[in-house]
């Protein structure tokens, strides 16, 4: 039951096609929408609650509820839209490809959710790197707001509605909403304190909604085809298509988009060519990108990709990266590198992290090469869970979870390399 | 009003509090190293984790968790308590093991919570991370390796002090609190962050391994190095004073206290007055107390009344302008003044020498004229009184005087005269901010009635307060600013001319050319002493400075930590000093001196103790009374509206009294770390980088 063609929402993920305002609207972008903007707020967010979509930037938050938060009337503050496109996520490439052959679903999208929320302006902050990305979002956006479709009056409805693109400077961190916020008013991009949450206290203080490129992409679509055609995709509570980007050791990696809850193995053998070697050289899989614990073969042979299955496995889906290795691949390694890249990215703003995240990634380069005691294990897991939960953002547990991941699954070769070690010294 | 439980315990909160402060409430303390009630909220040391509930699965930050209705939430369950433990294991795996070396040792949080939080071992097998020193000036050592990044430093430095010279920059474990670019903190108010950085990163550089915590002598009392009574803290060692603590005072200083009051202590140790001179052949030669007193009665008794003089200085203490008032009424003197700088303010009318809005009322003013003051150099705790005010929102300043950061915005209308005068007239457009304001307030410096034509100031910012309705019965807007400790003080006990007396010009001018014979410096420091003439000069004090240096007789005095004694700040609260230590050599306390002068005269005072000194000045000054003490007898109303705006304004422009902050009295003129703050500050040639040679002193 792969996702057929018809209810592909990025048509031009691979940029085949023009991705100019012109091939757009061919696809069907930019159709009706002043027809949808006339439907009303309240029917949009209830359209999008109907439909099920949870938010693609990690978290799987409900994206309607989450526009719900906004007040019901602007005050004295005005709304803002802000789409954090600051995909940093390791092994993420999703958003990159929309951007950069989908443009105008985003922005459509934009328009909608912002008409939706009551905002009047949106900003896509953009992950600096994504140079040409952030080109053509401005070049789309200069041609939507050419042809009326972005302006004092969008798409001829009413409403005065604008787009501005902003680049960041490369920071992991600033893809947390708040610190996405910070960033954008000029400040260090360090998370806040919530509460206040964004929808109360946002950017400049103002009700802020800040949502993943790939959850306002899909919203027009979804809204021109019925909640209920996005239902019908996939399994209940985990409804729709999803961008999975396929890396590492895979015959042919790429960014597919599927249904929800498809199988892994399925995935992986479809559309990446299977893993290298065959199935059976499968040593474990990294399932939503770098923060999310791997999953050794045995689970992945039959675990479901959507939110739900993946939590059940002690997983996430997170952003939907798939990263594979196979048997030859160093799994300690792996996770020892990853805890250097959250150990280089924490803010420092807060303690368990500023202070976890170093302690773990030097232990952890510690037992890549065995050179530790078989306590410090227990002592590790122990560290993970005392930075997991205590802190200001979700950095802190975006560091710990790929090591519990390999401690659960992989303890038994960390005890290899341990006392590998010890007798090797002891031998000298 | 949420209603909700912690650890059991039903607490009403107000809504809008944290969990944290409605812990505090009910006396439970959890522990905390980012919170501080005066900053904002930063949330980012997590020692505060509590458990709550309705929430997720883990623990909140009780510093910044609002309370809500029902919630209930444990601050010592499991979870808490484990959090907590986690948290100091993270903050404890980078700090040095140097509390033997730290001169925080004894009173740090760190220290302290991991006393009760923290393991016993470390399972910490990595290197620690080492930091480099930052430079911050001559007030605050840096050991930044012991910095657990709690920015409490940063957020009093950007917000109180209102100078944002403070960051930190990096990150993760690479974050660093740095001036960004090593320069001194130039904030009159730095000293403060070292009493708010929870462990060593932060200490004070001239108190560096002097003393430890255990070994000191607290005693509480009042600071004299400017007009505003800030409430302090002695701590002693012996007989020395080893550092100047701030002590909260809600209407006065808070919890804050000035660089000067806090670091310009070590001037008590230079300079001392500490036996009787008298003057022989042109020199000064030491005599004991007999001699110098049986010299300077014989001096006074010899003169003519009328030629007789005396004034007192900007330190001293009201039983000794007492005492010193009543002798002058014996020898049937009325040449006497407090007001050394010829400050022309009006000792019969109390609400024209006060602040009269007080302190604390700062908050609940809605508009600000600054009249000739700089009040960052005259009071700087008042000036952060008047920045919070402003951030508060709603508070147009403006200022007529010279052109200075004061921290917050203002509106600068220029620094002439005539402007007041405009604007006593209605004629111009921030009369209209003010009259529409509920609660207008006008500050008065100095710098303003120090100058010739200062009566006819005061009487235009009087006119001008009484048309915008600065007048009201709930509020008196008029607020002078003083800059002399002794000064509200010596207007209240009347130490001032009496019928046909001479006031301070009068009596220097007097002197210069022959018309006074002797003349009586009660700590009088700051009049021009050259131009004194050939009048005999006696000096009572506790400094060698420009006084004594004119001197024909030394009597030692008492300095303000070293002696019971009563002072009234700007807005005339009378408040007292505790005697800490006693003082150097000969010296003796300054009403004693005075006392013991009058027995030598052969005409004693019946004021034989304190008490009776004490009765005496409330017998002059309700002000006095016993029980004031630490409150304001409120000013009378003020007298109708004044005809007019006074007389004619000259058109000089204001200057401000104070040419450097750091050094404006004998004990600070005295004190070496006032005079590397001079060099780093005023004369600008430390920067941090340069190191002193041989050849440039």
């Amino acid at each position: 039951m792969l996702l057929s063609d018809k209810d592909r929402i990025f048509t031009n993920l691979y940029g085949q096609h023009d991705w100019t305002l012109k091939g757009a609207q061919a696809r069907g972008d930019w159709d009706g929408t002043k027809a949808i903007l006339a439907q009303g707020q309240d029917w949009i967010i209830e359209q999008v609650k109907a439909s099920g979509l949870r938010g693609r930037g990690g978290a799987g938050f409900p994206t309607g509820l989450k526009w719900s938060f906004m007040p019901k009337t602007v005050g004295e503050r005005p709304h803002y839209l802000v789409v954090n496109a600051d995909e940093g996520e390791p092994g993420t490439c999703k958003d990159r490809d929309m951007m950069r052959n989908d443009p105008h679903k985003l922005i459509e999208g934009c328009l909608i959710a912002g008409f939706a929320m009551r905002a009047h302006v949106a900003y896509i902050y953009i992950r600096g790197e994504f140079y040409r990305e952030a080109e053509r979002l401005e070049a789309a956006i200069a041609q939507a707001e050419e042809a009326g479709l972005l302006g004092d009056d969008a798409c001829g409805s009413g409403w005065p509605f604008r787009v501005y693109v902003h680049r960041g400077a490369g920071a992991y961190i600033c893809g947390e909403e708040t610190a996405l916020i910070q960033s954008l008013e000029g400040k260090k991009g360090q998370p806040r304190l919530k509460p206040p949450f964004p929808a109360g206290v946002g950017l400049y203080g103002c009700p802020t909604t800040v949502n993943n490129v790939e959850s306002i992409a899909v919203v027009p679509t979804i809204l021109r085809r019925g909640a209920s055609w996005f239902t019908g995709i996939g399994r209940e509570n985990n409804t729709g298509t999803k961008v999975f980007c396929i890396s590492g050791h895979v015959n042919t990696p790429c960014n597919v988009e599927e249904a929800m809850s498809i199988p892994l193995r399925t995935l992986i053998e479809k559309h990446a060519g299977g893993v290298r070697g065959g199935w059976d050289n499968l040593l474990a899989v990294i399932p939503g990108g770098a923060s999310v614990p791997l999953l050794p073969k045995d689970i992945c042979d039959d675990v479901l990709m959507d939110f739900d299955s993946l939590k059940a496995a002690k997983s996430g889906l997170g952003t939907a990266a798939v990263m594979v290795m196979d048997k030859s691949a160093d799994v300690v390694a792996a996770i020892a590198r990853l805890s250097q890249f959250y150990k280089h990215e924490s803010c420092g703003q807060c303690t368990p992290c500023r202070e976890g995240a170093g302690w773990m990634s030097r232990v952890m380069d510690r037992m890549v090469a065995g050179d530790a005691k078989l306590e410090e294990i227990d002592i590790l897991e122990q560290v993970t869970r005392q930075v997991e939960g205590h802190t200001i953002c979700a950095l802190g547990d975006a560091a710990a979870w790929p090591i519990q991941g390999l401690i659960r699954h992989f303890r038994p070769e960390m005890e290899r390399r341990i006392t590998a070690r010890r007798g090797a010294v002891a031998a000298e | 009003m949420p209603k909700l439980t912690i650890d059991g315990i039903e607490v009403d909160a107000e809504p809008g509090m944290t969990i944290l402060q409605a812990a505090d409430l009910v006396g439970i303390e959890i522990p905390r190293f980012c919170y501080h009630e005066r900053l904002s909220i930063a949330g980012n040391c997590r020692m505060c984790l509590v458990e709550v509930k309705p929430g997720p699965p883990k623990p909140a930050a009780s510093c910044a968790m609002p309370v809500a209705e029902g919630m209930q939430v444990w601050t010592q369950s499991d979870l808490a308590v484990k959090a907590r433990k986690g948290v100091m294991e993270f903050l404890l795996i980078n700090h040095p093991l140097d509390c033997p070396i730290c001169d925080q040792g004894g009173e740090c949080d760190l220290q302290d919570q991991a006393m009760a939080f923290g393991g016993d071992r470390s399972r910490f097998l990595e290197h620690k991370r080492a930091v480099t020193e930052k430079y911050l000036g001559p007030l605050v050592k840096t050991a930044m390796t012991r910095c657990i990044h709690c920015t409490r430093c940063v957020r009093f430095i950007t917000e109180i002090a209102g100078i944002p010279e403070l960051g930190m920059v990096g990150r993760g474990e690479h974050a660093e609190i740095t001036s960004y670019v090593e320069k001194a903190l130039s904030s009159e108010l730095s000293g403060n962050i070292v009493d708010l950085c929870p462990v060593g990163a932060l200490t004070s550089a001239p108190y560096a391994f002097h003393a430890r915590p255990w070994e000191l002598r607290k005693v509480e009392s009042v600071d004299v190095f400017d007009a505003v009574g800030s409430n302090i803290r002695i701590d002693v060692r012996g007989n020395a004073v080893m550092r100047v603590l701030p002590r909260l005072n809600e209407d006065i200083n808070e919890e804050w206290l000035a660089d000067k009051s806090r670091h310009a202590i070590d001037g008590l140790r230079y300079q001392r007055l500490d036996q009787p001179y008298v003057r022989e052949d042109g020199t000064l030669r030491p005599a004991s107390w007999e001699e110098a007193l049986r010299a300077v009665a014989g001096r006074l008794l010899a003169a003519d009344a009328d030629k007789v003089a005396a004034l007192a200085g900007d330190m001293v203490d009201a039983e000794a302008m007492m005492v010193l008032k009543d002798l002058m009424g014996v020898i049937g003197s009325p040449h006497m003044d407090c007001r050394q700088d010829g400050a022309a303010l009006d000792p019969e009318d109390r609400g024209s020498y006060l602040f009269n809005p007080t302190i604390a009322g700062i908050e609940s003013a809605d508009a600000l004229l600054i009249v000739g003051s700089d009040p960052r150099w005259e009071a700087p705790i008042l000036n952060a009184r008047i920045r919070k005010r402003h951030l508060m929102g709603g508070f147009p300043i403006a200022v007529i005087g010279p052109r200075t950061d004061l921290t917050y915005p203002v509106e600068d209308l220029g620094n002439d005269p005539d402007v007041l005068d405009d604007m006593a007239r209605g004629r111009h457009p921030f009369w209209r901010v003010l009259d529409d304001a509920e609660r207008p307030m006008i500050l008065v410096g100095m710098g303003a009635l120090t100058r010739p034509d200062g009566a006819n100031i005061l009487a235009s910012a009087r006119h001008l307060a009484d048309r915008v309705g600065a007048f009201k019965d709930d509020w008196n807007g008029l607020a002078i600013l003083h800059t002399a400790a002794a000064r509200v003080g010596g207007l209240e006990l009347g130490f001032v001319p009496g019928p046909r007396g001479r006031d301070t010009a009068e009596i220097v001018a007097g002197a210069g050319r022959g018309e006074i014979d002797v003349v009586y410096l009660l700590g009088a420091d700051e009049i021009d002493t050259a131009a004194l003439g050939e009048a005999f000069v006696i000096y009572q004090g506790h400094h060698g400075d420009a006084g004594a240096n004119r001197a024909d007789a030394i009597l030692p005095g008492a300095a303000y930590t070293e002696k019971n004694a009563t002072y009234v700040n700007t807005e005339g609260r009378m408040q007292r000093t505790w005697l800490a230590v006693h003082p150097p050599g000969e010296a003796r306390e300054d009403w004693k001196i005075l006392r013991a002068l009058s027995s030598a005269m052969g005409k004693p005072l019946s004021l034989n103790t304190l008490e009776d000194v004490r009765a005496r000045l409330a017998e002059v000054s309700p002000t006095f009374a016993a029980g004031n003490e630490g409150g304001i007898v409120a000013a009378p109303p003020v007298r109708g509206a004044l005809g007019g705006s006074g007389g004619r304004l000259e058109r000089t422009p204001f200057t401000t009294p104070i040419g450097n902050y750091y050094r404006t009295d004998p004990i600070s003129r005295a004190s070496r770390t006032m005079a590397e703050c001079t060099d780093v500050y005023i004369n600008a040639t430390g920067d941090g980088d340069s190191k002193r040679t041989g050849t440039d002193g």
